[in-house]
């Protein structure tokens, strides 16, 4: 049985089952999201066979749509054009972009390296300064924790675009620094991946601090303190742990977020990558691209929270509670 | 605590609804007159933000956006926090099955993650001030519906209703008067904070010319017709983003401020 995701089992359930249940979870999803644009797609006013050729203003010949038709399979009943659809997404093939005339497995193969490495750099940089951050308000006193606090809701509410034009305006133009766009090479990154971490430490500081506090003042912690345990081995060893927990529960939202502020990264910076392509795909109604764009972050999404979950099973330190009683070992 | 912080938000929020309600007290010249020749003026003591392409003044401008710009946030968020009422409480309060579609019908949205929801909705819709309010709010709409689902199963067991129940009071009674008030009294703060992230999603998708359009005084637009000039003028982009910043960021402080001060308490 496919059970959807997030029907957390009210019991640990062994590492097989859980497995396929997340698998099947991750199958209907995907279908879902993949169904839910098709038809989300057939509400857009005006024909797909003009879209191909350019829009309403194209003035494009009869025959010439009708050609366009026959080859997209536009002139199929709408059940058998989705039944098309999915058995094409089957195999892996997500169509042809109407403005770059080029299939969008490709468009989306050239560009997202480039997003991933954005994403993966500005996640790593956000942990550093988040836990720098909690590090810090958690053991300098008062006016540590105070500041920090501001620090953390203030970035984290700062929008992209601002962040990224203030960014060029201090180390490109006035500086001179940095380029203002993202040229080849680590100098045309630091900036957008400054631009991305920025909010996102903010919103993991806020999360971490709270169960840093909280594990800070918990019995495990003041155990270990008491077998003699060093207060840098404390804060790595056992608080740290516990705090990563929650942190790791936003993967989900992060991942999101990254690529939400990819769209507007990439559009600023001039850079590469799928959230510029994916803005360009809507401002040009590409549907295609939009439509494999769409299925890609929903991928990664998904692929994203199950291996959170997975992590969160192996990292939590508390044990799990019925596996014994339920005789599995 | 932080406590001056939050004061500081408080006054800034009041600023930005006293120019949002009376913008010709603050600033009382024509958002719109254009002044061919004092184009492009950098930010001095007749123009505090310089002026536009077109000579118009950025600060009237800015103060006489406020409006618009707040109205954009309130109408995604009321919208998104709406939409989220409605799925909550059918997940809530119907029977299981019902529970169980709504809730496999929010991990499907949840795959759409941050503005990819906002942006599939913009592809069908079109561009425009109200497509990507809606598109924001819908946007917004599953985080909230996930947490009120869960604050309706919290509320639905308490003591209070089963009194009103074994009282004879009809289940709209029970629902407006006391299954309500206590959901959506803990959505408080979730909202001020809400605020703030719609205004920034909106002004983003502006931003990327898919919102609001330039000739209008809005935060969003104004961001929009600068950026062209980003190299040269940043002043055309710089202010109205500060007013989204400061917008942004004295709701979340002030989100935060009440909840913290509320878990103190």
């Amino acid at each position: 049985m496919a059970l959807p995701v997030a029907a957390a089992p009210p019991v640990r359930r062994g590492p097989l089952p859980w497995l396929l249940l997340r698998l099947g979870g991750v199958v209907f999803v995907l279908w879902a999201v993949a169904t839910v644009t098709f038809f989300a797609i057939r509400l857009i006013p005006g024909d797909p066979a003009e879209a191909v050729l350019g829009g309403p203003g194209s003035q494009a010949s009869a025959a010439a749509l009708a050609q366009v038709r026959a080859d997209y399979g536009l002139d199929l009943p709408l059940p058998l054009q989705y039944l098309h659809y999915l058995g094409r997404l089957a195999a892996g093939d997500l169509g042809r972009s109407y403005s770059l005339r080029e299939p969008v497995g490709a468009v989306i193969g050239q560009n997202l390296g480039g997003t991933l490495l954005l994403a993966l750099l500005s996640l790593l940089t956000a942990a550093v300064i988040a836990l720098a951050l909690a590090a810090w308000s958690t053991r300098g006193g008062r006016w540590a924790s105070a500041v920090t606090w501001v620090l953390e809701v203030v970035s984290a509410a700062l929008p992209h675009f601002w962040l990224a034009i203030s960014l060029i305006l201090l180390f490109s133009t006035t500086l001179g620094w940095l380029p203002p766009v993202s040229v080849p090479g680590p100098a045309g990154l630091v900036l957008p991946v400054l631009t991305l971490a920025i909010p996102l430490a903010g919103f993991l500081g806020q999360v971490m601090r709270e169960s840093l506090l909280d594990a800070l003042g918990s019995p495990f912690v003041l155990a270990a303190r008491a077998r003699g345990e060093s207060e840098a081995g404390v804060f790595w060893r056992h608080a740290l742990r516990h705090a990563a927990i929650p942190a790791i529960g936003l993967a989900g939202w992060a991942f999101g977020a990254l690529i939400s502020g990819a769209v507007v990264v990439e559009t600023i910076f001039a850079r590469p990558g799928i959230g510029r392509s994916l803005l360009s795909a809507v401002q040009l109604r590409d549907v295609p691209l939009v439509i494999g764009v769409v299925l890609v972050v929903a991928l990664g999404y998904m692929l994203v929270t199950t291996l959170t979950d997975l992590a969160d099973r192996l990292i939590d330190p508390r044990p799990a509670p019925t596996t014994a009683h339920r005789g599995r070992s | 605590m932080s406590r001056p912080a939050v004061i500081v938000a408080a006054a800034v929020l009041a600023f930005l609804v006293f120019a949002a309600l009376f913008p010709g007290v603050i600033a009382p010249g024509d958002p719109l007159a254009i002044h061919p020749l004092d184009s492009f003026r950098a930010p001095s003591f007749a123009h505090p933000f310089g002026t536009d392409e077109s000579g118009r003044d950025i600060f009237t401008r800015i103060i006489h956006g406020t409006g618009a710009s707040l109205t954009i946030g309130l109408s995604a968020t009321a919208i998104g926090v709406g939409l989220a009422l409605i799925l909550g409480l059918l997940s809530g309060l119907g029977p299981r099955w019902l529970d169980f579609g709504t809730t496999r019908f929010l991990e499907v949205l949840f795959a759409f993650p941050g503005l990819l929801l906002a942006l599939l909705f913009i592809v069908i819709y079109g561009p425009g001030v109200v497509t990507s309010t809606i598109a924001v709010g819908l946007a917004t709409a599953p985080g909230y519906a996930r947490i009120i689902r869960s604050q309706v199963r919290v509320v639905r067991r308490a003591p209070y209703l089963e009194a009103a129940l074994v009282l004879g009071r009809s289940p709209a009674h029970r629902l407006v008067r006391h299954l309500l008030p206590n959901v959506v009294g803990s959505l408080f703060v979730l909202v001020t904070l809400g605020i703030g992230q719609s205004i920034v999603w909106a002004s983003s998708l502006s931003y990327l010319g898919l919102g609001a359009v330039p000739p209008a005084a809005e935060w969003g637009a104004m961001l929009s017709a600068g950026r062209t000039y980003l190299g040269s003028f940043w002043w055309m982009t710089f202010f109205p983003g500060l007013f989204i910043v400061l917008a942004a960021v004295g709701t979340t402080l002030l989100g935060r401020g009440i909840q913290q001060g509320t878990r103190l308490r």
